[in-house]
C-alpha cells in the first residue's frame, strides 16, 4: 500500500500546486521522486514527530494541503496534542497517513504497534477515517482527499486481502445469508469471509470507517432473521461499537465485537499471523466466535 | 468600527478587561512587544483579513491575552465594545484566543509550545507558494520554552534558513529552571540571528525587528523586569 500511496500522492503533486508531504524520516526514499521534483513541497523534519503534525497546521494555514506521514504510534499517539489543536483546533485541515497497522511488524515489539489509533480518532469531532485493505482501494481514498481540505485519515497496512472489495464510500455487500450480519473492516476481509463459509450471514465490508454507514448497515439488518452483528476490526476491538449503536438505536439488537485485544499487552514477537491467533483475529479465531454468539 | 487609538490608551482598554485600574498596564509584559509589531513593523491591517501576502503573527503564548485583545482593539480589528464582556458565554474573547472567533488573530493558542512549529510550517508553505516577502512573526513566553516542541521548531528553522521566521521571545524570568545565559543563545546555536533588547523600549525593538538577517531565522529576546522598565 505505501508504493500505491506514495506513486498516487507525487503524481497529484503534478497537478496541484497546494499538496505538500511531511516526513519525520520513515518513507523518504519512497517520496524522493516527488522531493526532486518538488524540493519545496516534500519536507523531511528529520525525527521530530510534534513538529511534523504542527508543520502540517501551518502549512494548511498558508493555503497548502499537508500530506503528513510516518508509522502510525509516531503519527498519532506522540504527537496527539498536536493533532487535537494545531489541526481541528485551528479548524484546518489534512491528511494523516499511517503504515504499520495495529502490528504489521511484531519483532519491533509494542513500541511499534497502534491498535488504538482509530479511537484516539474517535475523541476528535470531523475525521474521516479509512482502513482500506488492498492496494487497489488506495486510489478511491486518496483522490478526493487530496483535492479536499478537511481531516483525513488513513490507514495503511503492509498487509492485504487477496483482493480489493470495495466498491464505494459506504459498506459492500459481499455475502448475503439471514442469521446475521458480519461487518469486516479493511484487512479482516479474507479471514471473515474463510470463517463465515458455509454460514447463513451477510458479510459487509468496509474500506471507510469514519462517517460510518449505519444505513448500510441498517439495510443489511433489516433482511435478517434476527438482528445480530458482528463487528471485526483489525484495531482495538469494540471501536465501532458506538456507531453500530448509534445506527441500530431504533431496535432490540445484539453486538459482538472482535478487534486486537484491550486486555493485556501482548509481550511477543514473531509473525503478525501468530498475533491474529492471540486476539482471535484468525479465521478459526472469528468463526468459533461467530457460532458461538449466533448459536 | 473602533477610532484607532494611541499607545498610551491600551491601559484603559486592559483595565476594561481585567478591572484592575493601577496595576494592568505595567504587569502586562506583552503590551509593548505587541504594540510596536501592531503599529511599526506588521505589514497587517484590519480590511486584509484573507490576503495571502499579509504578515502574519502567532500568539504563541496565549495566556494572559488582554494586552493583544487591547492593540487588536486599538488597531480596528476588534470592536471596542467586546472587551467588556469579554470572557462571557458569547464574548469572542476568551482566556485564550480562539482564531475562528477573534477577528485578527491568525492561531487559537493556550496549550505552550504550539506557535513556533505551527510558523515553521507556515513560512514552508508561504516559501512554496513563492510568497517569500511575507513574515511571519511569533511571541513566546520564557517559561513556554520548556516545551520540547518549540526546540524541534528551532533546529529546523535554522538549519533550513528560513528568515521569514522570527521569533520574539518576552523573557521575565517566569520559568522555574531558566535558561542560564540568556534565551538567544539556545536559537543562535541552531542558526538563527539573535538580538537583546530591552522589552519596553519602542526603538530598540523597532532597531531589532527591522535589521536585515538575510538567510537566517531572527530571534529577538526581549528582557522584561529590567531596572526602570517596569
Amino acid at each position: 500500500m505505501r508504493e500505491v500511496f506514495a506513486n498516487t500522492v507525487t503524481a497529484a503533486m503534478d497537478t496541484d500546486p497546494r499538496i505538500a508531504v511531511v516526513l519525520a524520516e520513515i518513507s523518504r526514499d519512497a517520496f524522493a521522486p516527488a522531493a526532486r521534483r518538488h524540493p519545496d513541497r516534500v519536507i523531511n523534519v528529520g525525527i521530530r514527530e510534534q513538529l511534523m503534525v504542527s508543520v502540517g497546521g501551518g502549512l494548511a494555514l498558508a493555503g497548502m494541503r499537508p500530506v503528513v506521514h510516518t508509522y502510525g504510534p509516531f503519527l498519532v499517539e506522540r504527537p496527539f496534542e498536536q493533532i487535537k489543536l494545531d489541526l481541528g483546533h485551528q479548524d484546518v485541515g489534512a491528511l494523516l497517513v499511517s503504515i504499520g497497522g495495529s502490528y504489521d511488524d511484531p519483532v519491533w515489539g509494542r513500541t511499534h504497534q497502534v491498535p488504538g489509533d482509530v479511537a484516539l480518532f474517535d475523541t476528535l469531532p470531523g475525521w474521516t477515517v479509512h482502513s482500506p485493505g488492498h492496494p487497489a482501494e488506495l486510489p478511491a481514498l486518496l483522490e478526493p482527499a487530496l483535492a479536499g481540505d478537511d481531516l483525513v485519515y488513513l490507514r495503511l497496512s503492509t498487509r492485504a486481502n487477496a483482493r480489493p472489495y470495495a466498491e464505494g464510500p459506504g459498506f459492500t455487500t459481499l455475502r448475503r445469508g439471514r442469521r446475521g450480519v458480519v461487518l469486516a473492516v479493511g484487512t479482516t476481509a479474507d479471514a471473515v469471509l474463510a470463517a463465515t463459509e458455509g454460514q447463513d450471514v451477510t458479510v459487509l465490508y468496509a474500506a471507510t470507517v469514519r462517517p460510518f454507514d449505519g444505513a448500510g448497515l441498517r439495510a443489511a439488518v433489516e433482511q435478517l432473521d434476527r438482528p445480530d452483528v458482528v463487528l471485526v476490526e483489525p484495531y482495538l476491538r469494540g471501536t465501532s461499537a458506538l456507531p453500530v449503536a448509534d445506527a441500530l438505536r431504533r431496535q432490540p439488537h445484539r453486538l459482538l465485537s472482535l478487534g486486537v485485544s484491550r486486555d493485556s499487552e501482548v509481550r511477543a514477537y514473531g509473525t503478525p499471523e501468530q498475533h491474529d491467533v492471540v486476539h482471535g483475529l484468525d479465521a478459526g479465531g472469528i468463526a468459533k466466535a461467530v457460532r458461538e454468539f449466533l448459536g | 468600527m473602533t477610532t484607532p487609538r494611541a499607545f498610551a490608551e491600551l491601559p484603559a482598554l486592559i483595565a476594561r478587561m481585567t478591572g484592575d485600574e493601577k496595576h494592568s498596564a505595567a504587569a502586562n509584559s506583552t503590551m509593548d512587544v505587541l504594540w510596536v509589531l501592531y503599529d511599526r513593523v506588521l505589514d497587517v491591517s484590519p480590511d486584509r483579513l484573507d490576503d495571502p501576502d499579509r504578515d502574519r503573527f502567532y500568539l504563541s503564548k496565549g495566556h494572559g491575552p488582554m494586552a493583544f485583545y487591547a492593540v487588536l482593539a486599538a488597531k480596528g480589528f476588534l470592536d471596542e465594545s467586546v472587551v467588556d464582556d469579554w470572557t462571557a458565554f458569547d464574548s469572542p474573547l476568551g482566556q485564550h484566543p480562539d482564531r475562528v472567533l477573534v477577528p485578527g488573530a491568525e492561531i487559537s493558542s493556550g496549550s505552550l509550545g504550539h506557535g513556533l512549529p505551527l510558523a515553521v510550517g507556515t513560512v514552508l508553505g508561504l516559501r512554496a507558494q513563492g510568497r517569500t516577502g511575507v513574515r511571519v512573526v511569533v511571541l513566546v513566553g520564557d517559561a513556554e520554552l520548556d516545551e520540547g516542541s518549540n526546540h524541534e521548531a528551532v533546529a529546523l528553522a535554522g538549519r533550513l534558513g528560513l528568515d521569514q521566521l522570527t521569533v520574539v521571545a518576552v523573557n521575565n524570568f517566569s520559568g522555574t529552571h531558566g535558561w542560564p545565559g540568556g534565551i538567544a543563545d539556545r536559537f543562535t546555536v541552531e542558526g538563527w540571528a539573535g538580538r537583546t533588547v530591552d522589552g519596553r523600549d519602542h526603538e530598540d525593538l523597532y532597531a531589532a525587528f527591522t535589521t536585515p538577517h538575510p538567510g537566517r531565522p531572527l530571534v529577538v529576546e526581549a528582557l522584561i523586569g529590567l531596572e526602570g522598565s517596569e
